[in-house]
């Protein structure tokens, strides 16, 4: 600018700038620097849009798991029907046939039942019911000739009908519960005996065929061992590769294939760590199909990588300075690493190693391949019982078409999600409380 | 004793070690610590080792042998006339008859011979248990009296401990290449199996996969074709689709935030996106096939196009929506590698902002960003639950985008789970896959992590 005016008569430079043409370019310019800059909020407002979406389907597919539709009954606990000796005896009281008086104490709530109709009303509670009722018996012989009221889960056809996800509009044919089954829950309703409460079958139950019996507790207690396992396993041997690597391995070929291992490893696609498992643990060492064992040592298996590039990572941060004044004052090498290094890299050791089993957590594939998909109604009780893990059980339910189902899915789903998030913020606590700069 | 009991049993043998050799060492002191060679403690540790080690190494071993080993002695036993002219798998079945019988439960036998084989079994297995927990009570308590002798004085404890220890932590970073060792021979040995079956080449190249083996040899359909064309082309197809999604929006916001971002809004927009990543790939799954899949069919027929249930789009497009803070993480770190000054340079001579990115920064970042890329498409090519969800089970050789076409994965979940017997050729091509899988994604991360980490000493 400065040139024009010292030269006012180089009206050809000064256009180079001021011309129309020059407007035009530098409008043309900032218009595609703007474009730019949008591209990039468009991009980001997509991915958090998915994810938006995502979180929005899953809650509003899955708070209703969280309520469970009861039905509150008055069960006479007929002597004639369990126990017509008098005896009392446990084992006696197991085997008597309960649903005769869960049906009866139903037929009583719904006011009667019209001819025909007794199996229609009796699908409205779970199959579940008979074994509260044997429990209770169980439990309290001694009321035994009493009428108790017993609040006993609805079938989840019922359930889904009373928490409104069930249309009267869609005709008859198309619709899980019938004409006459909506008029028994009205009755039902009318009299009281219908409420929705928290669902503690979902927290206290293992998987079942029944939605409205179906927990997660098998799948917890699965994850549980499993990550057990897991940790028991990846953690010292992580750590020990780790402090190999970085303090004791000189540079060399067996070093730099160490290396490319851990690396390729970490980016090795899941389902091959579970078929090794299906190959090697289960099909040559014959350790059982479907047990937390085998799915710990999978998962350990994926989750070295992570640790010991954490523990890497945090040793490196240590300054040389301490470990130069620990060999100083006569510590061996292990010495200076396990009393001085180590303690001050270690909440770095920590957060790694919590994502790590995050992810173990969350990881679905090779458990598919060792059998930890297997329909399972009990929790397991050791590491070599058959067993199930939270996102097997997930993608057990997402393969149900109930309604029932896909609501529990979606309520695992959050529970898995609820997991997660408390580990992760743990390991990002972890690290903003003790993360030392040097 | 039961294995974990053992455990327990060597672990205390260990501490009562410890404790033993400890005062041992304090012992032979006469008073003076400062006399010892070692600190008392390493002397304990030096006890402990030799109980410990040796003791659950031999326990170990047992637990890994002690079935093959009894059931061949059970086998070598059997009279030959039940074994005589038998097949592998025939033996295979009589051994599980004889097990059974041993253990008293599923299809016993009552045949004399198998009786007493199953006695026999029963023996053995009673004698190894026993004989077994006596070994190692035994190899634990010499292994404490060997090294409770040596302690003393000028005993070097701290040196062998130390070096105890490290031998230790090189058996930790050797399991990473036993590990990789192991998949690649676990899969080399069971897709040679499959290949004695199945012609390699047709394999490779067939146009033909259709898994279903006959369980009866009158069943129509019965031989099985494995030609795995089809199966590669659907996986490359959905991760082609993934990746449409995923670089674009991976990288432009990698772009804003580390180019024009304030630093609040990055702070709180880039551990955001990180969640997609933490999401476990079960749940994209569910996603997919409860929201996407369903959105993709209605906005199909609102244009008159046929997508189908399980279609390729909507897998593909969930899984670019999973790789998307994948992708743009790392062309962050790639493209924060590329020197301020040549930044400044472009800005100096006038460029706008997104001039200097489009023309000097990527070109600079470009070969980082490519690496960063061909990671995620490994990625792709290898995530399993979103397609076993979200993608369709039977092989369709199209390059449609609203067919369902099936990929590596899904066949090797397919094929592995349910229960046909464990080596027909149906299960066997599992591996085979797997061994491709294994191969590419093998390929593709060494070469991407050798890019990136090249360019990213370049800058440095």
């Amino acid at each position: 600018m400065t040139d024009s005016v010292a030269n006012p008569p180089a009206p050809r430079f000064a256009s180079v700038h001021t011309s129309p043409e020059a407007r035009a370019r530098l409008r043309r310019r900032y218009a595609a620097e703007r474009r730019f800059r949008i591209y990039g909020i468009v991009a980001i407002a997509l991915a958090l849009g998915v994810l938006g979406v995502l979180f929005f389907t899953l809650v509003s597919q899955g708070y209703s798991a969280f309520v469970q539709t009861e039905i509150a009954l008055d069960v006479h606990l007929d002597p004639e029907t369990i126990d017509p000796e008098g005896t009392r005896d446990p084992a006696r009281l197991q085997r008597v046939r309960y649903n005769r008086l869960v049906e009866a104490a139903l037929r009583e709530a719904a006011g009667g039942v019209a001819e025909g109709q007794e199996r229609a009303l009796a699908a409205l509670v779970s199959t579940g019911a008979q074994f509260i009722v044997r429990d209770y018996v169980l439990a309290n012989p001694d009321r035994i000739g009493e009428t108790v009221r017993i609040r006993v889960p609805a079938s989840s056809n019922a359930d889904q009908a009373y928490k409104g996800f069930i249309s009267r509009d869609v005709p008859e044919n198309q619709r899980r519960i019938s004409d006459a089954q909506f008029a028994m829950l009205d009755r039902l309703e009318e009299a009281g005996r219908l409420a929705t409460g928290f669902n503690t079958i979902l927290f206290t139950n293992a998987d079942s065929r029944q939605p409205e019996l179906a927990g997660l507790w098998g799948a917890v207690k699965g994850s549980f061992y499993t990550l057990l396992v897991c940790l028991v396993l990846s953690f010292p041997i992580g750590i020990g590769a780790a402090i190999y690597l970085e303090e004791f391995a000189r540079k060399g070929r067996l070093t730099d294939l160490i290396e490319v291992n851990i690396n390729n490893l970490a980016a090795v696609p899941s389902i091959i760590f579970g078929l090794l498992g299906l190959a090697v643990f289960i099909q040559l060492f014959g350790l059982p199909r479907s047990a937390p064992l085998v799915g710990g040592i999978v998962l350990a298996l994926m989750t070295l990588p992570t640790i010991i590039i954490a523990t890497r990572a945090s040793l490196k941060s240590v300054p040389p300075s301490i470990r130069e004044a620990a060999v100083g004052l006569g510590a061996s090498k292990l010495q200076a690493i396990f009393h001085h290094i180590l303690p001050l890299a270690f909440p770095g050791v920590l957060t790694g190693t919590i994502i790590g089993m995050a992810q173990a957590l969350g990881e679905t594939a090779p458990l598919l391949m060792i059998g930890m998909n297997a329909f399972i109604t009990e929790a397991p009780d050791g590491l070599v019982d058959g067993a199930t893990a939270l996102p097997a059980q997930i993608y057990i339910w997402a393969d149900s078409p109930e309604r029932g189902f896909v609501e529990r899915t979606s309520a695992g789903i959050l529970v898995l999600l609820v997991f997660l998030i408390c580990m992760n913020g743990l390991a990002i606590y972890l690290r903003k409380r003790f993360e030392k700069r040097w | 004793m039961s294995p974990s009991l053992t455990f327990i049993v060597i672990g205390l043998l260990a501490i009562g070690g410890y404790l033993m050799g400890r005062r041992r060492a304090v012992a032979v002191a006469g008073g003076r610590p400062a006399a010892l060679n070692s600190l008392p403690g390493y002397h304990g540790y030096y006890v402990a080792i030799w109980a410990g080690v040796p003791a659950a190494l031999l326990f170990l071993a047992w637990l890994v042998l002690r079935d093959p080993v009894i059931s061949s002695l059970v086998m070598d036993s059997l009279p030959e006339t039940l074994t005589a002219g038998k097949s592998q798998a025939e033996l295979d079945l009589l051994l599980a008859t004889i097990r059974n019988t041993a253990a008293g439960v599923g299809f016993a036998s009552d045949d004399p011979a198998i009786v007493t084989a199953a006695g026999h079994l029963n023996a053995l297995q009673d004698n190894s248990r026993w004989m077994a927990s006596a070994i190692v009570l035994v190899v634990a308590l010499a292994g404490i009296a060997f090294a409770y002798a040596r302690l003393g004085p000028a005993f070097l404890a701290r040196g062998r401990v130390e070096s105890a220890i490290r031998v230790a932590m090189l058996v930790c970073s050797v399991i990473a290449i036993v590990t990789t060792l192991g998949i690649l021979l676990s899969m080399l040995f069971e897709s040679l199996r499959f290949f004695q079956r199945y012609d390699p080449l047709d394999f490779i190249f067939g146009l033909t996969w259709s898994p279903q083996t006959a369980i009866r040899e009158d069943q129509v359909g019965s031989s099985g074709a494995f030609g795995a064309v089809p199966v590669f082309a659907g996986t490359l197809l959905i991760s082609a689709i993934a990746m449409l999604i995923a670089v674009p929006i991976g990288l432009m916001s990698a772009i804003y935030l580390s180019e024009y971002a304030s630093r609040r809004v990055r702070a709180v927009v880039k551990p955001v996106l990180e969640i997609l990543a933490g999401i476990p790939t079960v749940v994209y799954g569910f996603f997919a096939v409860l929201t996407v899949a369903p959105a993709f069919r209605d906005l199909g027929a609102l244009v008159g196009l046929p997508v189908a249930a399980n279609s390729a789009i909507a897998a593909g497009v969930v899984m670019g929506v999973m790789i998307i803070p994948f992708v743009s993480s790392l062309s962050d770190d790639v493209m924060s590698a590329v020197p301020r000054a040549l930044r400044d340079g472009a800005a100096g001579l006038g460029a706008t902002r997104s001039e200097t990115i489009r023309q000097v920064v990527l070109p600079a970042a470009l070969p980082g960003i490519v690496g960063a890329i061909l990671l995620a498409v490994s990625r792709a090519i290898g995530e399993t639950m979103i397609v076993v969800m979200a993608a369709g089970l039977a092989a369709n050789l199209t390059a449609n985008p609203f067919e369902a076409v099936t990929t590596v994965t899904v066949q090797i979940v397919a094929n592995l789970t349910g229960d046909t017997a464990f080596d027909s050729t149906k299960t066997l091509s599992a591996f085979a896959l797997g061994l491709v899988l294994f191969i590419v994604t093998l390929f593709l991360n060494v070469f991407a992590l050798a890019i990136v980490k090249r360019y990213r000493e370049k800058y440095d």
